[in-house]
C-alpha cells in the first residue's frame, strides 16, 4: 500500500520526505560538503570538476550549474542543503529564496515587509490551477 | 533537587544572529524587533537558569543525510558553533552539562523515548541564535546548555503529540536529578515561513497568533494538530513549531500542577523570510 501523502495537495511546495531524500541523496551530500571553506574554494575554482566527484545525475549537476533552486528541490534537494551553494556564491537567504518565486530579491523583501505572502488562495493545488 | 522554572519559546531566524554579529540591530529594519526583545532580555537577566535544555532542529550542519536522528540529545561538555557555509558565527562555544545530560538520557530512554545520544557535534543557528536573542553578546554564555535536536527537516518528523509527551518526560527527569539546579526548557523555531518553491514567503499572522494562544491555554489540543496543517497554513518550514510543544510539555500544569504565568509575548513580521514569535511562561509556584 502506498504511503499517504496529504501534503502533495499544497501548491508551490515540495515536502522533503524519504522519497525525495532518496532521489537527492548525493545532491544534498555534495551541497553539504560546501560547509568546509577548502571545499568552497575548490568548487569555485572548477565547478565541473568538483561536481564530477559526486555520483549525481546529469540533471542534478545542470540544476546546480544553473543555480535553479526549484529544479534542485524537484530533483531531491532540500533547501537547507542546497542553500550552501548559495552561501558559496555569497548570497543570503532572501536572495536564494526569492529566486524560486515570481519576485526578484528586492520585490521579495518588500513583500515580506508588507506582511509576506498571504495564505489565502495558496492552500490547495486547485486554487492555483483555477487561476490558470 | 533540580527544578523546571520556566519555558521560553523563540524563533531562531539566522538573519537575527547576523544582524547582531554585524552590529545592525539599530537599523530601521531591525530596531523594532530588538526593542521587542528588550523585556525578554530583562526578564532573563533576572531569571538566568543554571541549565537550559535547548530544543531546536539542525539545518544540515551537524547531521548530513548519512544519519537522520528523530530526537538527538547532546552529551558533551562543549559544542562549537558550526560553519554553515558563510563561516562560523562569532559567538562563544556552548558549554554543556554532561552529568545532567546523562541523567536525562537514563530517565527519558527508560520512559521509551529512543533518543540518539550525541557525544560530538557542532551547533548551528538553531541553537546559537536563541542564545543571542536571550543573552545578547557576552564573552561566555551565562549558563550551561543541553542541546535536544529534533528532526523537522526530513519527513516523517515526530508528531506534535510525541513532542509534548517528550517534554513531560524531560520534566520528570529534571525533577529526579539530585543536584540543586534551576532548569529552563526552550522550544525554538518558526513561526510561519516557507523557504522553498514558488509559494516561498508565506506568512500567516492569524494562524501564528492562534498558535501562541493555544500554546498558553490549550497545548494538548495543539498537540493533536497534524503536520499537514502546519505546512499548509504556516509554510513548509513552519513545521518547526512542533518543537515548541517539547518545552510546553515540561510545564507543571501538564503534570497535575498549576497553570504557568505568561510574562512575555511578542509577534513581529518579518525577519528575513520569517514571522518572529517569542513567549515566556513561568512555571506555577510549587
Amino acid at each position: 500500500m502506498a504511503l499517504e501523502k496529504p501534503y502533495l495537495d499544497i501548491p508551490g511546495t515540495t515536502v522533503f520526505d524519504t522519497d525525495q531524500a532518496a532521489r537527492g541523496y548525493h545532491l544534498n551530500q555534495f551541497a553539504m560538503s560546501l560547509m568546509r571553506a577548502g571545499n568552497r574554494e575548490r568548487f569555485k575554482a572548477d565547478e565541473d570538476a568538483y561536481l564530477d566527484e559526486w555520483p549525481m545525475t546529469g540533471e542534478q549537476k545542470q540544476a546546480v550549474r544553473d543555480r535553479d533552486y526549484n529544479r534542485m528541490i524537484e530533483l531531491g534537494g532540500n533547501i537547507y542543503f542546497v542553500a550552501k551553494v548559495g552561501a558559496t556564491d555569497g548570497l543570503n537567504y532572501v536572495q536564494i529564496v526569492s529566486s524560486m518565486t515570481e519576485n526578484d530579491a528586492e520585490a521579495h523583501a518588500e513583500m515580506m515587509i508588507g506582511g509576506g505572502r498571504s495564505p489565502d488562495g495558496n492552500r490547495y493545488l486547485h486554487e492555483w490551477e483555477d487561476k490558470g | 533537587m533540580a527544578r523546571i522554572t520556566a519555558s521560553v519559546y523563540t524563533s531562531h531566524v539566522p538573519a537575527i544572529g547576523v544582524a547582531m554579529d554585524l552590529g545592525k540591530t539599530q537599523e530601521p529594519y531591525y530596531a523594532p524587533l530588538f526593542a521587542g526583545y528588550g523585556p525578554a532580555r530583562a526578564w532573563m537577566a533576572a531569571n538566568t537558569p543554571d541549565v537550559v535544555v535547548l530544543v531546536f532542529n539542525d539545518h544540515a550542519n551537524a547531521f548530513s543525510l548519512e544519519m537522520v536522528p528523530t530526537f538527538a540529545l547532546g552529551m558533551s561538555a562543549r559544542y562549537e558553533p558550526a560553519d554553515e557555509g558563510w563561516g562560523a558565527r562569532p559567538v562563544p562555544p556552548v558549554v554543556g552539562h554532561p552529568a545532567l545530560s546523562a541523567h536525562l538520557a537514563h530517565s527519558v530512554i527508560r520512559e521509551d523515548f529512543d533518543l540518539t545520544l550525541v557525544n560530538d557535534m557542532p551547533v548551528d543557528h538553531g541553537c546559537t541564535v536563541p542564545l543571542s536573542i536571550m543573552f545578547g553578546q557576552p564573552d561566555a554564555w551565562p549558563c550551561a546548555v543541553i542541546p535536544l535536536v529534533v528532526n523537522v527537516v526530513q519527513y516523517p518528523v515526530p508528531s506534535g503529540r510525541r513532542c509534548l509527551e517528550l517534554g513531560k518526560a524531560v520534566r520528570r527527569a529534571v525533577e529526579s536529578y539530585d543536584e540543586d539546579l534551576d532548569v529552563q526548557v526552550w522550544g525554538t523555531g518558526g513561526m510561519s515561513h516557507q523557504l522553498q518553491g514558488p509559494r516561498a514567503g508565506l506568512i500567516n499572522r492569524e494562524w501564528d497568533n492562534e498558535f501562541l494562544d493555544r500554546m498558553i491555554s490549550d497545548p494538548e489540543g495543539q498537540a493533536a494538530v497534524e503536520h499537514v496543517e502546519y505546512v499548509r497554513e504556516a509554510g513548509s518550514e513552519g513545521i518547526e513549531l512542533v518543537m515548541w510543544l517539547v518545552a510546553r510539555g515540561a510545564m507543571a500544569d501538564l503534570a497535575g500542577g498549576g497553570a504557568p504565568t505568561e510574562v512575555h509575548r511578542l509577534y513581529h513580521v518579518p525577519a528575513s523570510n520569517t514571522a518572529v514569535g517569542q513567549l515566556i511562561l513561568e512555571d506555577a509556584p510549587r
